[in-house]
């Protein structure tokens, strides 16, 4: 084969790469335009057939609305709830992961029964909660919500920090606590520090975990602290969709999560992986 | 037990008592944590079991015991086999098309090509997208008169078409299963793909010098070399699918009817809206009695739990 068919042939071959790639961007990506363009469009534009693929203008009537009826707050209750439910998550899982690594507290089956909570149905689990916290007076209250999201997160803390505390090494910790440190010093002072990365990232994607949860907050929220994602399903109507709502409502609650999650690429698969994937 | 640790007997060693209790220390600090898992672990496994045994329903606080009779009811419940049929379709279908689809896009993308980054950070979006979210998209696209999905098979059918994706029977399940497998593919490319790139590239650059083809190279080493991750991403999708509930809530209800309705839905139904509660406790007793000992077993088969 001579010089110039090879370098046809690889030319060829990219273009395809690349054709087939752009195939699958449009699939994947077109959805997300449709949902965020519908919420620019105005209601003409939005019931108007055929359908419009994109407005003549962009107006932001279709959010001012959100804030005006003040359904914006939902946003709001998502970002309370998931930010103190993380925090609280990280802090007692990385505890118990400092415990589970350094003094192999419970074996590996303890390890086992944490990480089979993570997988169990949240169905299974969440009517007997809700007769409790029906019993409690603990329904449509932030607390309530904040343990159970905790609760719920904390298996993939504890699993994710069980990794990162691993990759510490063992001689910092032991020439600390020869230098008089208490152990909780130790955990505060070495171990916390030590792990920040891992403790960044582990908390970006519970908190995506739980500012994204659906099922929970629709039992156990009635009118004060319903979540953006409880919201988006109020706008469905038998016969009328709201649809500019709908659009609007779901690109607030969107939006965050691409920001975060675009910064943290680099963490992605090892986050969504459950740390089978390190790197 | 306690002597297992290096480290525990070393600071017993160097560190006579502190301030704190050292042999106590590691229980404190895992106190927290277990107690809040027992209120999800355990806590819902007990009074399940205690309300499934009672008769408590909507009109009738019944707290006496009542035996096996729900346990009964569950083998006479037609809905709730329909449900779990419902439920294991959707996983046997969407489960192997996002594994090949995702492991077939990993393929693409693995050669370095300009702008690869930038086409994978796009791709992997809807993944992190919330389901519910995901499936109001979807319900907007698949509008019968202002999605823009019927207007594109409209202009290849040459004529205007009207298909009612989640009412009419025989397409609710495709719409369920687009847009389930549009937004859990690229989580199973993104892993597979990091699972490729860690490939011995010597082995299979041997391998192919020695005349083996592509798909006997993928099966005797590639497949090998990437299975204990791809194991893991089945298992994570596995059980996702089985509690399969947001998608199909912002997409159908469950309906028409109740077609689509899979177990978590209609454990939904029985609890929250017709308030069975006795029944619905029984239900999860064996959704979480069920799912215990599969989902252990799959943790240490594929050992997960190294």
């Amino acid at each position: 084969m001579t010089n110039f068919s090879l370098a046809a042939t690889r030319r060829w071959k990219l273009a395809c790469r690349y054709g087939l790639a752009s195939l699958l961007l449009v699939f994947f990506v077109f959805p997300i335009y449709w949902l965020f363009i519908i919420s620019f469009k105005t209601p003409d534009e939005i019931f108007h057939f055929p359908p419009v693929w994109y407005p003549k203008s962009f107006q932001f009537a279709n959010y001012a609305v959100l804030f005006k009826d003040g359904d914006a707050v939902s946003v709001l209750n998502s970002l309370i709830l998931a930010g103190v439910s993380t925090v609280i998550a990280m802090i007692f899982g990385t505890m118990c992961a400092y415990s589970l690594v350094r003094f192999k507290t419970g074996g590996e089956d303890f390890a086992v029964w944490v990480i089979s909570q993570r997988l169990m149905p949240p169905i299974a689990i969440i009517f007997p909660i809700f007769l409790l916290y029906v019993y409690l007076g603990w329904v449509d209250s932030y607390g309530g919500l904040i343990i159970l999201y905790t609760a719920f997160n904390l298996p993939y803390v504890i699993w994710m920090m069980r990794g990162y505390i691993e990759d510490i090494p063992l001689e910092l910790e032991e020439s600390a606590l020869v230098d008089g440190c208490s152990r909780w010093a130790v955990l505060w002072k070495v171990v916390f520090p030590m792990a920040r990365t891992g403790l960044f990232a582990t908390a970006v994607f519970t908190f995506v975990f739980a500012w994204n949860e659906f099922i929970f907050a629709l039992v156990l929220t009635r009118t004060e602290v319903v979540t953006y994602t409880v919201q988006v399903t109020h706008y469905f109507g038998g016969q009328s969709n709201f649809w500019a709502k709908i659009a609007a409502m779901s690109a607030l609650g969107t939006v965050p999560v691409f920001i975060t999650v675009s910064l943290l690429q680099r963490f992605l698969v090892r986050g969504i992986s459950m740390g089978a994937v390190k790197g | 037990m306690t002597s297992a640790s290096p480290f525990v007997r070393s600071v017993i060693a160097r560190h006579p008592s502190g301030r704190m209790p050292d042999h106590n220390f590691r229980y404190w600090i895992i106190a927290p944590s277990v107690f809040l898992l027992l209120l999800i672990g355990l806590f819902p496994l007990i009074y399940s079991l205690v309300v499934s045994f009672q008769q408590i329903t909507m009109t009738d606080y019944d707290t006496s015991f009542a035996g096996l009779t729900n346990y009964a009811q569950l083998f006479d419940d037609a809905r709730l086999w329909q449900s779990i049929a419902h439920t294991l379709i959707i996983t046997i279908i969407a489960l192997p098309v996002e594994l090949v689809f995702g492991l077939a896009m990993a393929h693409l993308f693995l050669e370095r090509m300009p702008g690869r980054q930038i086409f994978i950070s796009l791709i992997v979006l809807p993944t992190v997208i919330s389901p519910v979210v995901a499936g109001a998209t979807w319900r907007l696209l698949f509008d019968q008169r202002y999605g823009p999905i019927n207007q594109v098979i409209g202009w290849f059918a040459g004529h205007e078409v009207v298909m009612l994706w989640n009412i009419t029977p025989h397409l609710v399940y495709p719409a369920i299963l687009i847009c389930e497998i549009w937004q859990w593919t690229p989580f199973m490319f993104l892993i597979l793909l990091a699972a490729l790139s860690n490939v011995d590239k010597s082995l299979t650059e041997a391998a192919e010098l020695d005349g083996a083809g592509f798909w006997r190279i993928f099966f005797k080493i590639v497949l090998p070399a990437i299975w204990p991750v791809m194991a893991i991403a089945i298992l994570i999708r596995g059980v996702d699918l089985f509690r399969i509930f947001d998608v199909i809530w912002a997409l159908t209800s469950g309906g028409p009817g109740t077609m689509t309705e899979t177990i978590s839905i209609y454990t939904y139904v029985q609890g929250f809206q017709q308030f069975e509660s006795s029944y619905t406790a029984a239900i999860a007793f064996l959704i979480v009695g069920l799912m215990s000992v599969i989902v252990i077993w799959a943790i240490r088969r594929m050992g997960l739990a190294k």
